[in-house]
């Protein structure tokens, strides 16, 4: 529980932060929430050389509507995204599933640039990226959500790279996220979200594989006019989850189903 | 008692302000001079041999100080860790066990080596860079295939995997051909990790000079520490001080002594100066005792009318690869096996089972809470199969009259536990609720009543009883009340407070025996410099009813002097002082009295009465005639999801009865945790090891999973107040009853709700994916039940 030496060091600036990563090289990780990665540090699971320090970097938490697309600094806190009016405006269920991250403690500390350049497969915000074609903008690119989660923990982002904001559209008609768990607090056993958007639905599953899953054959039975239930017996299709000790892969696929049956249904 | 302002009185504990602004010492917060940091190097395999440890590269790291093995052990640490007779006198066998490995490790976790560093970072870092080199063995998980002539053995040159079979009362073949109906069921009771938020630590100095060796450590009861690591190290008590400060919870695993609490002492002689380790998460939930881990195969009789006529019991209890200070302990379910109920006969057996694992021990209840599942699980399959109310079949077959000697000699001192569950009733609406679950079903849903009417016997105990099970040490409790000349009073105590609030409930005994005022009155515990020559600790639900009758006994004879000496001053005769809300006068004289403290002052001046020594402090031990008997009803109300197995705990019911209560917020507060805890293992944890490599897979607590608040419903909470016999106060004691009695409320609760499906019987914990399972076969299988979706 006491994690390997490493080195420590504040960037106040996105420049700053990629001269520091370029002086460390492979072995440094960025630090912003934590909430992920100092765990693992702990565990000895992840032993870094250095870890810098994005978090007095100004400007990087804003959030903002700009061109009908909702913007998130990649240092926005779970909390205030989801006391953000903004975000409860253009796009509530992200305010939504923003506050059902974690516990009080997560929550104020975590960021949605950690979720996402963190790609863990049971992360929430993952999912809605995916789902909405949002855009993962970094200090040198922008790379569409579909390109970004590559496989569990694996990032298209280069060793300098960091990501600054992710860029979503504005979507405000009915949505529902259920986020499937033994403990209000915890991961997501089975996530699955349905978003009304031009009239069409999309559907998000979170921790049904090593990344989050658009149910695209969902998407097009609803667009045949099939019934919620008929249309959420395709959310398993293709799947093949991994078992732990929540939940078999038959249990996962099952609450797939089950889940986005349940959130088509409670949408509003 | 002269008054009673303070006996009952709902005040807040004293020790809160502290404990809840930081303010608290925990070992933790010790610091000596010159201490060096202590790391453990653990098995990582739950069975290999040891063919080598290099340990070169470690003791060269940065800030290292020394590497020990075995062998540097060896030179002053002698004998095995102690294994009580418990409730099994006759043990098969025991293995021998030293507190770090030699040439085979048993469980993972087991210590193989030591570091000593300057910091916690410098030993953590240096540990990692000892090689040891490990021959794995076949390692042996399931309770079942230990005890099969070709399995493997936990300890290679073991004879076998049993550790004790012990028949306490043989089948009455007879007596069970007079049921009419027979139910049979196998229960499992998970292993579970006992998890206080401060985890184990220990901190050790020692002086060479003059031999003397303090150990600070999280312990529950540190006259048992001073008691074996004096035997062990060879140090005699006046010169072993233990102390155990503020302790962040025990729940039964920081009684017995641990390897660390041998090692960390005997790395500072070693060493020649002070040695902290402190525990980290994952060790904890390794390597610290673990609580239940036992299968029972029940079997139970009763005639048509809901008469019960028999219930046999056989328990196997995983002992883990090393018998427990007080492994056998939890055969005590056995001896509890009929619960609250008259039977015509009661069998029961059990066996100890080893295991490459670390070992079982009393965890909050131990025993109890086994006893109370599979009596409780029986009598609802009895009605189950007799088509009775739960409640009905439980109100014909109370016992009733009291005392009440049960088949294995057992006294229950006494009990109302139909008034408990009436009351119990009657805050659920019980019969609204059965008229909601038919409807409910009409609709289909899953909604389920779970009762639990539990016994319970604590308060250990009677020296007959208790110093045969220890090996001699009785378990009394001792207290010491000193009052100064200016009226002031400390108490010492042999129990240990770390949760229970002593601090608040003994003062308040002492308050009212004194007649001063409660402000004027300090606790004392868990330093075994202190106080009386031996103190027994705190486990059993025993400080009260025990410990808190020590007190009382010593406030008594503080007040029997100073009445004798008031008297004197009074140039009265002593028949004739009348002690009354902390003031003596002479009967029909209530005008000129004498305050206790002035009393107090005058013990020590001159002119006392001829014979009398100057001073006012009193000593006593207390040996109680009997257990306790504490026993209350539950009531859990769940609706299952039976889409996905979520099992939604809408109530929770508690009537509760523990005889006279000294604070009933601080029971409350008992019942509350208790109550948490029971659910827990219903519905969320479990140790779970892999079977094949013996890892654990429940490390963290990312997959072990705790409850928190959010989990849980707000409990109703009822009491009736049945004061017990066995003692002056009438009190029982409440520290385990919600632990006791809750895992079976809820896992009644849940069979109830899905009967309509077939299902009788639900492991722990009963996970959304287990009842998923359990939904969908019963479903494939029950003609009645909906097609699966």
């Amino acid at each position: 529980m006491i994690p390997a030496a490493f080195e420590y060091a504040k960037a106040s600036s996105v420049e700053e932060a990629v001269k520091l990563l370029n002086k460390y090289g492979e072995d440094a990780k960025v630090l912003a929430g934590g909430h992920s990665l100092i765990p693992l540090m702990r565990l000895r699971l992840a032993q870094p050389k250095a870890l810098i320090d994005i978090n007095d970097i100004k400007g990087l938490d804003q959030i903002k509507e700009s061109g009908g697309k909702l913007h998130i600094g990649a240092l926005a806190r779970h909390v205030t995204i989801h006391n953000s009016q903004v975000v409860k405006d253009k796009l509530p269920i992200l305010a939504e599933v923003a506050g059902e991250v974690g516990d009080n403690q997560v929550r104020n500390m975590g960021t949605i640039g950690g979720v996402v350049a963190h790609a863990d497969a049971a992360g929430d915000y993952p999912t809605i990226a995916l789902m909405l074609d949002a855009d993962i903008v970094t200090n040198q690119r922008t790379i569409p959500a579909k390109d970004f989660f590559k496989d569990i923990f694996t990032t298209p982002l280069a060793a300098d790279e960091i990501v600054t904001e992710i860029v979503f559209p504005v979507a405000n008609g009915p949505h529902k996220y259920i986020k499937f768990r033994r403990r209000l607090f915890d991961w997501a056993i089975v996530g699955a979200a349905a978003q009304k958007v031009d009239g069409g639905w999309r559907i998000g599953l979170t921790n049904v594989g090593p990344t989050p899953v658009r149910a695209k054959a969902v998407e097009d039975a609803l667009h045949k006019g099939a019934k919620p239930e008929e249309a959420a017996q395709h959310a398993s299709d293709g799947l093949n989850p991994s078992g732990d000790l929540r939940a078999s892969p038959e249990y996962k696929k099952h609450l797939a189903r089950v889940l986005t049956k349940r959130a088509i249904e409670q949408a509003g | 008692m002269a008054v009673t302002t303070m006996i009952g009185a709902k005040i807040h504990r004293r020790e809160d302000p502290r404990l809840v602004s930081g303010e608290g010492r925990y070992v933790d917060d010790f610091t000596r001079p010159g201490m060096l940091h202590l790391a453990v190097v653990r098995s990582p395999f739950a069975h290999a041999l040891v063919k080598s440890i290099d340990v070169a590269q470690a003791t060269k790291a940065p800030g290292v100080v020394a590497v020990y093995t075995h062998k540097d052990f060896a030179k002053v640490l002698s004998g095995s860790m102690p294994v009580t007779p418990s409730f099994v006198a006759e043990k098969k066998q025991s293995p021998a066990r030293f507190p770090i490995a030699d040439k085979e490790v048993v469980y993972q976790g087991e210590p193989v080596a030591v570091v000593l560093a300057e910091t916690k970072y410098q030993a953590s870092d240096a540990s990692n860079m000892i090689d040891v080199d490990y021959e794995q063995l076949a390692a042996v998980m399931d309770l079942d295939k230990a005890l099969e002539a070709k399995s493997p053995k936990v300890h290679a040159d073991g004879p076998d995997n049993l550790a004790w079979d012990l028949t306490y009362i043989p089948d009455d073949p007879a007596v069970m051909k007079e049921a009419d109906v027979v139910i049979k069921t196998r229960i499992l009771q998970q292993r579970l990790a006992p998890t206080s938020m401060e985890t184990r630590g220990v901190l050790a100095e020692y002086s060479k000079p003059d031999g003397t060796m303090t150990v600070w450590m999280s312990s529950q009861s540190p006259h048992f520490v001073r008691l074996f690591l004096g035997g062990a190290m060879g140090i005699p008590e006046n010169r072993l001080r233990v102390i155990s400060p503020d302790v962040g919870g025990g729940f039964g695993a920081k009684i017995s002594p641990y390897s660390e609490d041998w090692l960390v002492p005997a790395a500072a002689k070693l060493s020649g100066r002070p040695v902290k380790w402190i525990e980290s998460r994952t060790e904890s939930l390794q390597t610290t005792t673990h609580g239940r881990g036992q299968i029972f195969e029940v079997e139970a009789g009763a005639k048509k009318d809901g008469t019960l006529v028999f219930i046999k019991a056989t328990q196997y209890l995983d002992a883990g690869a090393y018998l427990g200070t007080f492994a056998a302990f939890q055969a005590c379910a056995c001896l509890l096996a009929g619960g609250a109920y008259n039977w015509k006969h009661v069998s029961a057996r059990t066996v100890g089972v080893l295991t490459n694992k670390v070992p079982t021990d009393p965890y909050r209840g131990a025993g109890r809470p086994e006893a109370t599942h599979m009596c409780e699980r029986a009598i609802d399959l009895l009605a189950g199969e007799l088509k009775m109310d739960p409640a009905d079949i439980r109100r014909k077959n109370f016992i009733s009259a009291f005392p009440h000697t049960n088949h294995f000699g057992l006294v229950f001192d006494s009990g109302a536990y139909e008034k408990a569950m009436d009351m119990a009733l009657e805050i659920a609406g019980y019969d609204k609720l059965r008229k909601q679950q038919e409807e409910g079903r009409k609709k289909g849903k899953y909604l389920g009543i779970g009762l639990s009417s539990w016994i319970e016997i604590c308060g250990f105990g009677p020296s007959a009883a208790t110093a045969p099970a220890t090996g001699g040490i009785a378990l009394v409790e001792s207290a010491q009340v000193r009052v100064f000349p200016t009226g002031s009073v400390a108490v010492y105590v042999g129990t240990h407070s770390h949760g229970q609030g002593h601090d608040t409930t003994f003062p308040q005994i002492v308050a009212d025996t004194l007649g001063v005022p409660y402000d004027s009155i300090e606790l004392r515990h868990g330093d075994t410099a202190e106080g009386p020559a031996f103190g027994y600790g705190t486990y059993g639900s025993r400080s009260l009813a025990v410990g808190g009758m020590a007190v009382f006994k010593a406030s008594k004879k503080v007040v029997d002097k100073a009445r004798k000496l008031a008297a004197h001053l009074f140039e009265a005769a002593e028949e004739d002082v009348v002690f009354d809300q902390g003031h003596f006068y002479v009967k029909g004289s209530p005008d000129k009295r004498k305050a206790f403290g002035e009393v107090a002052f005058a013990s020590y001046g001159a002119g006392l009465p001829e014979g009398m020594e100057q001073g006012l402090e009193a000593v006593a031990y207390y040996d109680p005639s009997n257990f306790v008997w504490p026993f209350g009803t539950h009531v859990a109300v769940v609706e299952v999801d039976a889409e996905t197995g979520h099992v939604d705990l809408q109530r929770y019911i508690a009537v509760d009865d523990c005889g006279n209560i000294i604070n009933p917020m601080i029971v409350d507060g008992q019942i509350h945790g208790g109550v948490a805890q029971g659910i827990s293992q219903a519905l969320y944890e479990e140790v779970v090891y892999d079977d094949e490599s013996g890892q654990m897979r429940t490390g963290t607590f990312t997959d072990y999973i705790l409850p928190s608040a959010n989990e849980f419903p707000t409990f109703e909470l009822g009491r009736t107040i049945t004061p017990s016999p066995t003692n002056e106060l009438g009190v029982k004691g409440i520290g385990e009853a919600g632990t006791i009695a809750s895992s079976i409320a809820v896992i009644n609760a849940i069979c109830d709700a899905l009967a309509p499906l077939g299902i009788k019987h639900v492991d722990m914990p009963a996970s959304p994916d287990r009842l998923w399972k359990l939904i969908k076969e019963a479903r494939g299988t029950n003609h009645n039940g909906k097609g699966g979706s």
